[in-house]
């Protein structure tokens, strides 16, 4: 029945993602709705049942979450539509007020901030893509991406001349002084995607920004935000609906449900090892191949020496898998500086092409 | 009643509840009905009980008049200032100095003003619109109008932009704080918009004098609702995300509300502004009264003289300048902001503003010179009095006759047993019923609302006028509704009806409530004929739209569902089309009864014998206590049909929903 595979060593589950500095922590955020809410959570410090949250006749839309989002990570958070994800981001941006919990921002407590310390935070350290674009009709695009920096009173000739290199980086050019509804969907969210980038924030929110649009635009714009994330380097925090979006954009994934984080991990850690059924639900269907690194599978080094080719540790099967099986001899995997640490056998790719375990043996 | 054949289900009772009760209370006030001696203080109130509200309001008014005139007089002396100016620009012009050295400045020549107008719809509506602008405003021009006319434009190119500041800033408060709209603001509005014109005529007359500015600041008080709804409406409906977008940007909230929300609710608001405009035409008219001069008094003046020709060109000229406002107004409000190119000189970008300025200033130089340029040569003028003259002398020649026959036997056989079926209703048997109707469809509230109110009108001993008004009200209201929906239904089945009508009630729709009457005189001289008729023509407009409009919303598939079911054309109607668009009818019956509720009193001005009356009469004699008295009743008796049908109108709405 279960056509998952068996655990495999765990030794090199961690990637170099951990290493960066924090960015952006939270803990135990809780968000209920009810009167008397913050009283209940503050008696509880912080710790209630849903059947204590029923009783009090309360509605909890996030539950006790802590994340740690580092520098410059892909940080996706998933769930489907009433899972608490939109409620638990706009926590994180204060748009909301979490009812408890603590949320540190670059070493300090957001919290605590008062409306003009936020105001300020805003104005230079977040940006935020919208699910509907929220462009504001009256303005062209030129002006809709120098909207932020219009808010802080920058003048014209500079803000234009920011706005106009937004503009070029996400492909909108000579279209500065057409009006929103006179674009495609695609497009005003490349608008969306370029205003929130006008005040080169720190932490970058995104809340499902591609949902709204047709399944073929999507894939491109997913593939414009790796383009970009590449050049960029921003730290993320990304919200959809879609999994296969997520394992396509994170460096880490947290999967929420009934207002919950069931499981944060990277999309192999998601696949190759799901919490709980309701993950596996999600992962029952994605190719092994696409999530699982060469590491993953690589053996010790072996004597004869004959490589095929050469792969980076951190390289996803399915980017080589062609090429080792059209070969027939194994690869040598590296590490990021190039020192050779293992080797991968076309057999054990062909394994994970077919979802068995890697290293049985292939019938020949 | 629909009410008494509510059925409960659950229980297993023969007879429901509520139709025992309802038949009882309809027995009940049969036999008062009949027997009136039976109980003869349910019927008529007794005049020991009248409470002395006009003597007290009168008191009131004494008192503020007394201590606050330094306050009013100060209010009137700065609003003279922005009204004298924009009098004296486009009317009078400005005289400085005194006797042979007194220097002119002329008003805007008469000949600038058409092209500027010309060039506004031009720019807001191309060519068609530029054309039937400048057509309108020359029409005022050749018929005599001009200066009567401009007098009226300038009272509310003042008063507009008061309206729409004042709306949006009550609407944005109103917006922030849900506590100040839901207890403050909206029943501020209710009242405003339901009390009738007339009625805080006074008050205006007895703080503000005889004068434009009590005009205009009855006509804020009129005009200003539906833009403070419009805000509430339009910052409403803004996508939450917007405002997410606001906060995420760091705006401070003053940033948030005039660079985000507003600019955002922008096509809401342009709606609001067109119906200001609209409103404050209307009001400018009836507020001549007052002192706002212009083409109103001339309407007024004629009517009281029953100058029926000059009345008709006053009317007509008010008639131009309404349309003209509205298509220049509702142009710019579908109009959506064009690319600007930046780079392009000063001259460029505002060319059609620039043009019409200049020609404005070309045109008023000159006309120091040339006098045909300063006021619309007489060579030139039209009269069209002597025709209307002659065309209802020849009617009246040729047709007295009938129509005499058809106002008689009108009068004779329904209006007058009507009237007195209505001036006979006990006051108490009223009160249980509009009480009962009201607990039966929204409720306690509902009928702890709409009882007491139904008891001002009688407590204050207006209770016979407060029938009489409903009775004439009542009558066009029956009329209006069948005939509208009669229409609507036609013109919701074709198309080509449908193109035939629109421009009919959207000119209808347009004209000031002041204009339907004097038609209407010209041919049934004063009296409740007259009043009946202006009323139905003023009222139908709502009834045919929400009709028509109504029916055609209902989805495509679910006629295509009907049509796949087997239903015949006649089925399909009754079955499918009437129940689904009958929320939507009842909310055009709904205003249907409203705006035939100030018609009716307006329709004082003619004679009739009702709350009007009281109020007109109050006016002529300065009453406040008297007028507002009987604003108040007919206030309630408004308020108490709006929100019966409005709580009807619920109901179905969750039946179909």
């Amino acid at each position: 029945m279960n056509s998952r595979a068996p655990a495999l060593d765990l030794g090199t589950t961690r990637d170099t993602v951990d290493r960066r500095p924090t960015k952006l922590v939270c803990r135990n955020i809780w968000k209920l709705f009810g009167v008397g809410a913050p009283e209940f959570i503050a008696s509880r410090r912080g710790v209630a049942t849903a059947n204590e949250i029923a009783q009090a006749k309360l509605i909890g839309a996030v539950k006790n979450v802590s994340i740690d989002v580092r520098e410059g990570e892909n940080f996706i958070v998933m769930g489907l539509s009433g899972s608490g994800k939109s409620t638990l981001v706009r926590c994180l941006s204060r748009l909301i007020e979490p009812t408890w919990g603590s949320i540190e921002f670059d070493g300090k407590d957001l919290l605590k901030a008062t409306p003009d310390e936020l105001i300020e935070i805003r104005r230079h350290k977040m940006g935020m893509v919208f699910q509907n674009f929220a462009l504001l009709p009256h303005l062209t695009v030129l002006e809709n991406i120098a909207f932020p920096l219009s808010v802080q009173g920058i003048d014209v000739k500079t803000r234009e001349r920011r706005a106009r290199e937004l503009i070029d980086l996400v492909g909108l050019t000579s279209r500065e002084q057409f009006y929103p509804r006179e674009l495609s969907g695609g497009q005003q969210q490349r608008v969306g995607i370029a205003r929130s980038l006008a005040v080169e924030p720190d932490i970058w929110f995104l809340d499902e920004p591609f949902s709204a649009l047709d399944p073929l635009i999507r894939r491109e714009m997913q593939s414009e935000l790796i383009r970009l994330q590449s050049v960029l380097k921003k730290t993320i925090i990304f919200i959809t609906h879609d999994f296969d979006e997520a394992i396509r954009l994170a460096d880490r994934v947290a999967i929420m449900k009934d207002g919950e984080t069931i499981q944060i991990g990277t999309p192999e850690d998601l696949v190759l090892h799901p919490a709980t059924d309701y993950v596996a639900e999600f992962t029952r269907d994605v190719p092994r191949a696409k999530v699982m690194s060469a590491k993953r599978i690589m053996a010790p080094i072996s004597d004869h020496r004959d490589y095929g080719g050469s792969v980076k540790a951190s390289d996803k099967i399915v980017s080589f898998a062609a090429e080792i099986v059209g070969r027939r001899q194994n690869f040598v995997v590296t590490d990021e500086g190039g020192e050779p640490i293992g080797e991968v056998t076309a057999n054990a790719v062909i394994n994970v092409l077919a979802e068995r375990d890697p290293h049985a043996a292939v019938a020949e | 009643m629909t009410l008494s054949v509510e059925s409960f289900p659950q229980q297993a009772m023969p007879v429901p509840r509520w139709t025992i009760i309802w038949i009882a209370a309809i027995l009940g006030v049969t036999l008062l009905y009949v027997r009136p001696d039976f109980a003869p203080w349910a019927v008529y109130y007794p005049t020991k009980a009248i409470l002395p509200f006009a003597e007290w309001t009168s008191v009131l008014m004494a008192w503020l008049k007394v201590n606050f005139s330094w306050f009013t007089r100060g209010l009137t002396e700065v609003f003279a200032v922005p009204l004298n100016w924009a009098f004296n620009l486009l009317a009078k012009g400005w005289k400085i100095g005194a006797g042979p050295e007194a220097v002119l400045i002329p008003r805007l020549s008469w000949v600038g003003i058409c092209a500027a107008f010309a060039i506004a719809g031009y720019a807001l509506g191309g060519f068609q619109l530029g054309a039937l602008s400048a057509g309108c405003i020359l029409y005022i021009a050749l018929f005599g109008q001009w200066t009567s006319a401009m007098l009226t434009l300038g009272l509310i190119a003042i008063s507009v932009p008061l309206c729409i500041v004042a709306g949006v800033a009550l609407g944005t408060l109103a917006f922030r704080k849900p506590s100040i709209d839901r207890y403050i603001v909206g029943p501020m509005l209710d009242l405003m918009q339901t009390m009738p014109t007339f009625a805080y005529l006074i008050p205006m007359l007895l703080l503000f004098g005889n004068s434009p500015v009590s005009a205009m600041l009855a006509t804020a008080i009129f005009a200003t609702p539906p833009m403070v709804r419009a805000t509430v409406l339009g910052l409403k409906r803004i996508p939450h995300e917007i405002d997410d977008l606001g906060e995420m940007v760091g705006c401070t909230q003053r940033q948030k509300l005039l660079n985000v929300l507003l600019p955002s609710a922008r096509p809401s608001l342009m709606i609001g502004v067109n119906q200001v405009i609209m409103l404050a035409l209307n009001m400018v008219i009836i507020s001549s009264m007052i002192g706002a001069g212009g083409l109103g008094y001339d309407v007024l003046l004629a009517l009281r003289a029953l100058k029926i020709g000059q009345g008709m060109e006053a009317g007509l000229a008010i008639v131009a300048l309404a349309i003209v406002l509205d298509r220049l107004s509702n142009a710019a409000a579908v109009k959506r902001p064009t690319i600007v190119d930046r780079s392009a000189p000063v001259w460029q970008r505002y060319s059609m503003l620039l043009l019409a300025c200049g020609v404005l200033l070309v045109t008023t130089l000159a006309s120091t010179v040339v006098p045909s340029l300063a006021d619309v040569p007489a060579s030139l003028t039209i009269s069209t009095a002597p025709w209307w003259k002659v065309a209802v002398d020849w009617i009246t020649v040729n047709f007295f006759d009938a129509i005499e026959a058809f106002r008689t036997v009108l009068i004779l056989y329904a209006l007058n047993p009507i009237r007195m079926f209505f001036e006979g209703v006990p006051w108490l048997g009223a009160v249980i019923l509009i009480g009962l109707a009201g607990y039966r469809l929204g409720g306690v509230r509902l009928a702890v609302l709409v009882v007491p109110l139904t008891m001002f009108c009688a407590a204050t001993g207006l209770w016979e006028k407060t029938m009489a008004t409903l009775y004439l009200c009542t009558v066009a209201v029956i009329i209006s509704a069948s005939l509208g929906m009669a229409i609507g239904i036609m013109a919701a089945r074709s198309n080509r009806v449908e193109a035939t009508i629109t421009p009919i009630i959207d000119t209808l729709q347009t004209l000031p409530s002041f204009c339907f009457i004097i038609p209407v005189v010209m041919l049934f001289r004063v009296g409740d004929v007259t009043a009946l008729i202006a009323t139905v023509l003023f009222a139908i407009v709502p009834a045919i739209r929400y009709t028509n409009h109504g029916i055609r919303q209902i989805p495509e598939s679910l006629i295509e569902a009907a049509t796949v079911a087997g239903c015949s054309r006649r089925q399909m109607f009754w079955r499918v089309q009437l129940p689904l668009a009958l929320p939507e009818i009842m909310l055009g019956i709904n205003q249907t009864v409203l705006l035939a509720l100030s018609m009716v009193i307006i329709c004082a001005m003619i004679g009739t014998r009702d709350l009007g009356q009281e109020v007109f009469i109050a006016l002529a004699k300065a009453d406040a206590g008297r007028g507002i008295t009987a604003g108040f009743a007919i206030a309630f008796v408004g308020i108490v049909a709006d929100r019966l049908l409005r709580a009807a109108t619920d109901r179905m709405r969750l039946g179909v929903a």
